[in-house]
C-alpha cells in the first residue's frame, strides 16, 4: 500500500518583523522578510511522524501558493523530511482571497494525487483558519481539523479536536483532510543532512494554466471581498508606571477603582 | 426590511453571550432570524426573541452532534435558500468560522472572519477586523453574493429589544458528505465556575513568571476577587502550569474584555494578538523594559508574588 500526503505551506510575513499593507491594501510581501509559517512547521512534522509510523510506502509532498520567495518555505519543509515540492506561482495570483487560495491549492492537490491533506490550523497573517475546511468543501472529502493528536491507520484518519466546549475524537476514511494544531507536537529542526539533501530534493513549478484555472477567478478581481480601509491602530497612550516599593497593590487597586472596576 | 441570519451558538438550549451580542449587531442591517440546531434548538427562543429574533429557525437531529461541522453547513444553507437573507452572521469561534466559509463556498459568496464590529453601508454590511496582531484596523466588506461574516465575543453590547421571536421548523436534508467525519467520542469540559473566557468582562493572565502550576492559586484569588476569567501565556500552558482551553493568543483565545491584567508576561507578538483590543490593560512585570509596559494603561513593576497577593487583598477590604 502507499500514501501520498499533501502538506499545505504558507510563506508568510516575519510576525516579529514590521508587517504593513501595500499601497493597493494588499499584505505587503515584498518589503518584509518572510518565512515558513511557524503553525504549518506542526502540519509538517504531523506527515513526517505519519510516515515514520507506517507500514505502507509514504510519499510526502508540500505545497505552497506564493511569490518566488514562497520557495525558501519548501525548503525548509524538504530539510525537515518532505520529499518533494509543488510551488504555484503566477503574477495573477497577486491579491487572492481564502476562496481564491483554496481554489489554486484544490486544483493543486487533485493533480498532485492525495490520499490525505495536512494543513496548519491557521496563516500566521491573515489567522482565518478556513482553507482547510474549504479544500474538503472543495475536494468534497472528510474534514478532520484542528487536532492535536492524529493517527492514520488501515485508510482510516482519526483525531482528537479540542473544542471550547468540549473534547472530541474522530474518525473518517481517506480520502480526508486535516488540519493540526500547535499543540500537536513540537516540531523538528532541520538537521544538516537534512539541510544539505533538500538542495536535490524536485521542486516543481505550475502557474495557472497548468491549472486551468482563469485569471479572472483568482487575484484581486477575483476576491469575493474588499478592504477599504486599512489603518494602523493609533499608539495606545502612554499608561501611567509606578514601581513596586510596598505600596504597588495599593496603588494598583486605586487605579481599578478610579476606573470603577472594584 | 431584509432579513439577517444569525447562527445560534448554543450548549442543549443554553444561548452563549457571543449569540446575544450578533442580535445586536444584526438588527443595524436587517431584521434578525436566528438558527438554531440540535439538541434543545426550540428552548432557544426565548430568549432570542427578548433580544429581537423575529423569528427563529429551529432544526434537531442526532447528526449535528454525532458528525463534525458539514450538517451544520447544510441546515445553514437551506435557511440560507429559506430565506434570502442580505447577510449570514456567524460567531467567530473555531467551528464557527469553519461553518461560515463552507457556506460562503456553496452560496458562492464572499467571507470576512473575525470582525470586531459591523455597520451598515451603501453596498452591504461594513465590517471592521484588527489584523497583525492587532497593529491595524481594516474595514472590508462582501463583494459577491450574500455577505457571510463571523464576529468576535464582545464585539457589541448585549441589548434587549423584544421581538415576536416566532419558532418555525427548518426543513433540512442532509448531503452526502454530512456523515464524512463521525464524532466517536466527546469529553465535556468542566466547568470552573469562573466566566467563560472569550466572554468575560475581566480577564486575568499569568504567565512564565508565575513559575509553577501551584503558584496559578494566586493567580485565580485575583481572578475571583474581581469574578474574572483566568487566562495563560503560552509559556505557562507550555510548561504544564495551565490547561491549553485558558490560553490567550495567536494559538489561544483571542480576548477583548473590559479590563485584561497581566501578571509575569512579557507580552510577545503572538500573546498580543489575542489581547491588545482589550479596553483596559494592566500589567504586573519584574522587568521594567518588558514589552507588556508599552500597552498598558496601568503598570507596576514589582515582583507579581508581592503585587498580586496585595493587590487582591485590597480588593476583597473594599469590597467589603
Ligand atoms: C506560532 C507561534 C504561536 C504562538 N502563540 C502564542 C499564544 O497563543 N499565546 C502566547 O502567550 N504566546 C504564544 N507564542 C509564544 C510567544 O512568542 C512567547 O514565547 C510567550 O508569549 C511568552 O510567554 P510569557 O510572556 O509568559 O514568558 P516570557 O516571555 O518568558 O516572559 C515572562 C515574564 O515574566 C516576568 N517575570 C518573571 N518572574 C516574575 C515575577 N516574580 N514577578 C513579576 N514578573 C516576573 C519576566 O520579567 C518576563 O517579562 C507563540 C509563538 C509562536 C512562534
Ligand atoms: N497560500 C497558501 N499556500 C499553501 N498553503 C496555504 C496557503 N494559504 C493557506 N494555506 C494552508 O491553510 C492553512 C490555514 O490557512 P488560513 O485559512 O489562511 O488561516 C495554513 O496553515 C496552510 O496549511
Amino acid at each position: 500500500m502507499s500514501l501520498r500526503i499533501v502538506v499545505t505551506v504558507k510563506y508568510v510575513p516575519d510576525a516579529t518583523g514590521d508587517r504593513h499593507f501595500a499601497d493597493d491594501l494588499t499584505v505587503d510581501r515584498d518589503d518584509v522578510d518572510g518565512l515558513l509559517s511557524e503553525l504549518d512547521e506542526y502540519a509538517v512534522e504531523q506527515a513526517l511522524q505519519i510516515s515514520e509510523n507506517s507500514d505502507d510506502d509514504v510519499e510526502i509532498t508540500v505545497l505552497t501558493v506564493g511569490p518566488e520567495d514562497a520557495k525558501d518555505a519548501l525548503r525548509k519543509a524538504l530539510s525537515m523530511g518532505a520529499d518533494k515540492a509543488i510551488h504555484v506561482e503566477d503574477d495573477d495570483l497577486h491579491g487572492t482571497d481564502a476562496l481564491g487560495t483554496s481554489l489554486v491549492l484544490a486544483k493543486a492537490i487533485e493533480k498532485a494525487g492525495y490520499d490525505l491533506v495536512i494543513s496548519g490550523m491557521a496563516s500566521t497573517d491573515g489567522t482565518m483558519g478556513v482553507v482547510p475546511a474549504l479544500l474538503a468543501e472543495r475536494l468534497g472529502v472528510p474534514q478532520v481539523t484542528l487536532l492535536s493528536e492524529v493517527s492514520v491507520e488501515d485508510g482510516t484518519v482519526k483525531g482528537r479536536r479540542d473544542g471550547d466546549a468540549a473534547s472530541e475524537q474522530l474518525e473518517a476514511s481517506l480520502p480526508a483532510v486535516v488540519s493540526v494544531t500547535d499543540q500537536s507536537g513540537e516540531a523538528r529542526y532541520p538537521s544538516f543532512k537534512g539541510i544539505m539533501a533538500a538542495k536535490k530534493k524536485p521542486v516543481e513549478s505550475w502557474d495557472l494554466s497548468d491549472l486551468d484555472i482563469e485569471a479572472e477567478e483568482v487575484g484581486l478581481e477575483g476576491a469575493y471581498t474588499v478592504v477599504d480601509v486599512a489603518a494602523e491602530r493609533p499608539a495606545r497612550t502612554a499608561g501611567t508606571i509606578v514601581k513596586d516599593e510596598g505600596e504597588g497593590g495599593k496603588q494598583l487597586a486605586e487605579f481599578l477603582a478610579s476606573q470603577k472596576f472594584i | 426590511m431584509a432579513e439577517v441570519l444569525v447562527y445560534v451558538d448554543h450548549v442543549d438550549g443554553a444561548v452563549r453571550k457571543p449569540t446575544l451580542e450578533l442580535l445586536t449587531l444584526a438588527r443595524r442591517v436587517g431584521e434578525p432570524v436566528a438558527v438554531a440546531l440540535g439538541n434543545g434548538a426550540a428552548d432557544t427562543a426565548a430568549i432570542l426573541a427578548e433580544h429581537g429574533a423575529v423569528k427563529v429557525l429551529t432544526h434537531e437531529a442526532a447528526e449535528y452532534a454525532d458528525y463534525l461541522v458539514v450538517p451544520k453547513v447544510d441546515a445553514l444553507q437551506a435557511a440560507v435558500e429559506a430565506v434570502s437573507p442580505a447577510a449570514v452572521l456567524v460567531p467567530s469561534s473555531a467551528e464557527g468560522k469553519e461553518i461560515a466559509a463552507r457556506l460562503a463556498l456553496r452560496i458562492g459568496s464572499g467571507i470576512i472572519t473575525d470582525a470586531v464590529d459591523l455597520e451598515a453601508g451603501d453596498e452591504g454590511p461594513v465590517a471592521t477586523q484588527s489584523v497583525f496582531a492587532a497593529s491595524f484596523t481594516t474595514k472590508s466588506r462582501v463583494s459577491k453574493g450574500t455577505p457571510v461574516i463571523t464576529v468576535k465575543p464582545n464585539s457589541a453590547a448585549v441589548e434587549a429589544a423584544p421581538a415576536a421571536g416566532a419558532v418555525e421548523a427548518l426543513a433540512v436534508t442532509f448531503s452526502a458528505q454530512a456523515t464524512g467525519t463521525k464524532v466517536t467520542a466527546r469529553t465535556p469540559r468542566e466547568s470552573t465556575g469562573r466566566p467563560e473566557l472569550t466572554e468575560a468582562a475581566i480577564v486575568v493572565s499569568g504567565g512564565r513568571g508565575v513559575n509553577g502550576a501551584e503558584n496559578f492559586a494566586i493567580i485565580e484569588a485575583l481572578a475571583d476577587s474581581l469574578g474574572a476569567a483566568v487566562g495563560a501565556s503560552r509559556a505557562a500552558v507550555d510548561a504544564g502550569w495551565y490547561p491549553h482551553t485558558n490560553q490567550v493568543g495567536q494559538t489561544g483565545k483571542s480576548v477583548s474584555p473590559q479590563l485584561y491584567i497581566a501578571s509575569g508576561i512579557s507580552g510577545a507578538i503572538q500573546h498580543r494578538a489575542g489581547m491588545q483590543t482589550s479596553k483596559t490593560i494592566v500589567a504586573i512585570n519584574k522587568d521594567a523594559e518588558a514589552p507588556i509596559f508599552e500597552l498598558v494603561d496601568y503598570g507596576v513593576v514589582g515582583d507579581l508574588f508581592d503585587v498580586v497577593p496585595a493587590l487582591t487583598e485590597e480588593i476583597k477590604a473594599r469590597k467589603g
